[in-house]
């Protein structure tokens, strides 16, 4: 008689993620007090973030809400008006034409301001000398107050004694009207912002730069790989996460469009650079009508969602 | 761009705050205690001009010792549209506050000020003040819910040494717009850095001025039609308005290249003695003076060319919520400070000490004996040029003085349009601009109410 003997299995090698999990079970008993008191610093921390977001992010957002379906006038007599600010907004010819100016900036600035800030890290990344004053250069108008900055442009695009006009002449070249022109106003403006955001940009393309490893390129290298192809074939696969980080911030960052045609443009000429949020300004602080203004803020709140939540998508994803 | 990004987040984020959060808290700032009652007002100057805050000072002094039932809770600021809401909504706002007369229409039918029409029959002098001023701050009703405290009427505001050096004559400036074209054209000769006539088109301040060159032309921008609005200016008045400035911008070459003007630019260029002419109320004169260290001499005033001008003013309302003491308190404030000609010598006197200009030809807010009185003390105590005014005055009842139209902001903001596309479009067809503009102000005043 063959006696089966039962000899005990080996508990299986639970997964490192398995172990980590079990541990992350709480105790029955008095648990969770026990993690309470355990975490109690971290959640006192976490409630000023809390009380913060709730009074500065979350409230207004619910509130501007609700005013987007009101007659507003702060003295306590709002009414509710139904759908009223949003058949106003969408009746304002200026409605679409925001939009649409809002769409060609976020358009020209992807084309400008994504490619940019690539490049200069790409050769930044390549140099052997003066790296370190270069990335501080590019960096530098990151620092200047953004007014600072549109004053400094409104000079260089002074049709008369402007830096790029007296440039063109010194080259033979007709001046230009940069920002009184319909069809250079919003080019100009594009041009501003890359110029004066494109720093931080830059510097995150540096840092994963110089995170892709070595081997990588000097493979290619020995492959016969050309600077074009190690580019295209090495660095722009490895930086694939971050560009369509960058991207996704870029658009909702440029959507948002409000201070160049505010001080450069005032969102002429012939309406050629009113943005959406310049519109929104005007709705709130110079026709005094939150409830329209409510209604344009919830639109842009939706559409900026939808990029938001492929933002936090990818993000998870990758995560 | 990921920078520009969080700063965008991190400024819209204060902003909503800003308008939105504070809408739950706050309360009414004055009280009334062993029969004083304490009343806030704006319109204290700042720090850095210390002569008038002192003056400020000295006035409320004098207002408490002769109230002594009063105190006066003095702020710095003027009107201000970004930050008026949130402090009205935040409880913050003045129980007396400062306003230009494109404000009253619009707080008075949103609720935002106070009735005062049952308390002025305790103030039996303000019917002395002009009419159509105080029609500024009154409703369909006639009830009023503000003062007029100041009031200008657009001229045309030039360099006398530039009209020197192009061969005009300085005491005889343009009265029509052809004169004013021809005067421009010789100026804008004298150098490429100088330009002849500048007008603002940025910021709804160009749909400003375009109003007053419509007015001017002998045109409306808006008039009635039954109970309601329709825009007026597509029309020979308007078309008139454009085709001059259209000429002058690209015809003449007398309004320099640079365009989306907003008043400090015209008036860095007029302090820095680069341009020739532009339109202003009087109030402008002692701005450039003082910023750009300039004479009185320099400058002078004419009549807006034509056969009317825009008029417009400020003055001082009270916050909704503000008791019935407050109200007779703020308004009592309000008489002995800005609304006071037996003040006025005494006024002047020291403003002269201060060095603060006198003479100029306006605010003028009272009618009879009353503005009689006034003018007879500022030609006494004078420290301008007053000759350099008299153009303006020689004409002044030639010009008829419009108010703005209802609902001006929105309609500057379409006549902005209109104003930027003749003077950075050469080839812009004014009558489709004329027609378009229009069809969007009879938009705009279809809910006038």
């Amino acid at each position: 008689m063959t006696a089966h003997t039962r000899t005990p299995r080996p508990a299986p090698v639970a997964a490192p993620e398995q172990r980590a999990a079990r541990r992350r079970v709480p105790p029955r008993r008095g648990g969770r007090s026990a993690a309470l008191r355990r975490n109690l610093a971290a959640y006192l921390f976490l409630a000023g973030a809390v009380v913060c977001f709730a009074l500065f992010s979350w409230y207004p957002i619910v509130r501007g809400f609700l005013l987007s379906f009101q007659r507003v006038t702060f003295t306590g007599a709002d009414e509710w008006v139904g759908w009223e600010n949003f058949q106003r907004l969408f009746d304002d010819p200026l409605f679409a034409t925001a939009w649409r100016n809002t769409g060609y900036f976020t358009l020209l600035a992807l084309v400008f301001g994504f490619a940019a800030p690539l490049l200069t890290a790409v050769v930044l990344n390549e140099l052997r000398h003066g790296r370190a004053f270069l990335r501080m250069a590019v960096y530098l108008p990151v620092m200047l107050p953004p007014i600072v900055t549109m004053l400094l442009w409104r000079w260089i695009y002074d049709p008369g004694p402007g830096l790029l006009n007296n440039a063109l002449e010194v080259v033979r070249l007709p001046p230009q009207a940069w920002l009184e022109s319909e069809n250079l106003a919003m080019v100009s403006l594009v041009l501003v912002s890359t110029w004066a955001n494109m720093g931080t940009t830059t510097l995150i393309y540096l840092a994963a730069l110089s995170n892709i490893p070595g081997e990588l390129y000097e493979a290619a290298q020995l492959d016969g790989a050309s600077i074009r192809r190690r580019l295209w074939h090495v660095t722009l696969p490895q930086l694939r996460f971050i560009l369509m980080i960058t991207l996704l911030l870029q658009v909702l960052g440029t959507m948002q469009v409000f201070i160049e045609p505010f001080v450069l443009t005032g969102g002429g000429p012939d309406n050629a650079t009113v943005t959406v949020l310049l519109l929104l300004y005007r709705y709130a602080f110079v026709y005094n009508d939150f409830g329209l203004a409510s209604a344009m803020s919830t639109v842009l709140f939706l559409v900026l969602g939808v990029f938001a939540a492929c933002y936090l998508r990818l993000t998870r994803t990758r995560g | 761009m990921v920078g520009s990004h969080v700063r965008r987040f991190a400024g819209r984020g204060t902003a909503c705050a800003l308008v939105l959060g504070l809408t739950a808290c706050g309360s009414s700032s004055s009280s009334q205690e062993d029969g004083v009652v304490t009343v806030s007002v704006n319109g204290l100057p700042p720090e850095t001009q210390a002569i008038d805050r002192q003056n400020f000072e000295d006035d409320i002094a004098a207002f408490e010792a002769a109230h002594p039932d009063i105190r006066i809770d003095a702020r710095e600021g003027l009107m201000d549209p970004e930050t008026f809401t949130a402090k009205l909504a935040g409880g913050q706002l003045e129980d007396v506050f400062y306003v230009y007369f494109t404000d009253p229409a619009g707080l008075i039918e949103r609720g935002q000020a106070a009735d005062i029409t049952d308390y002025l029959d305790e103030f039996p002098e303000l019917a002395d003040v002009r009419p159509e001023l105080r029609d500024v701050f009154r409703d369909d009703e006639g009830r009023a819910y503000g003062l007029p405290t100041g009031n200008y009427s657009m001229g045309l505001l030039y360099n006398r040494e530039l009209f020197r050096e192009a061969g005009l004559d300085p005491d005889q400036p343009p009265e029509t717009w052809d004169e004013v074209r021809t005067a421009a054209r010789e100026i804008s000769a004298l150098g490429e850095d100088i330009v002849g006539f500048a007008d603002y088109s940025k910021n709804n301040q160009g749909g400003w001025h375009l109003t007053a060159w419509i007015y001017s032309m002998g045109g409306q921008v808006a008039e009635r039609d039954g109970d309601g609005w329709r825009a007026a200016f597509d029309d020979e008045a308007g078309r008139a308005a454009l085709e001059a400035l259209h000429a002058m911008r690209w015809e003449d070459d007398s309004m320099g290249t640079r365009q989306l003007l907003e008043i400090a630019d015209v008036q860095r260029m007029m302090g820095s003695g680069q341009l020739g002419m532009y339109l202003a109320g009087p109030d402008n004169i002692p701005t450039i003076v003082k910023q750009f260290e300039r004479e009185y001499d320099e400058f002078g005033l004419a009549a807006m060319p034509g056969e009317a001008t825009l008029g417009g003013g400020d003055g001082f309302m009270v916050n909704p919520d503000a008791s019935p003491e407050e109200i007779r308190a703020g308004l009592t404030w309000v008489r002995w400070k800005y609304l006071n000609p037996e003040r006025e010598e005494e006024v002047t006197r020291n403003a002269v000490e201060a060095g603060i200009p006198v003479g100029l030809p306006q605010p003028n807010l009272w009618q009879g004996e009353s503005q009689r009185i006034v003018d007879a003390i500022h030609e006494e105590y004078a420290n301008v040029p007053l000759e350099n005014y008299q153009p303006f005055l020689d004409r002044a009842d030639e010009v008829e003085v419009l108010v703005e139209p209802p609902n001006a902001q929105q309609i500057y903001t379409v006549l902005d349009g209109v104003m930027q596309a003749v003077l950075t479009e050469e080839n812009a067809d004014l009558d489709r601009l004329l027609s378009d503009a229009a069809d969007r102000v009879d938009d705009i005043l279809a809910t006038v109410r």
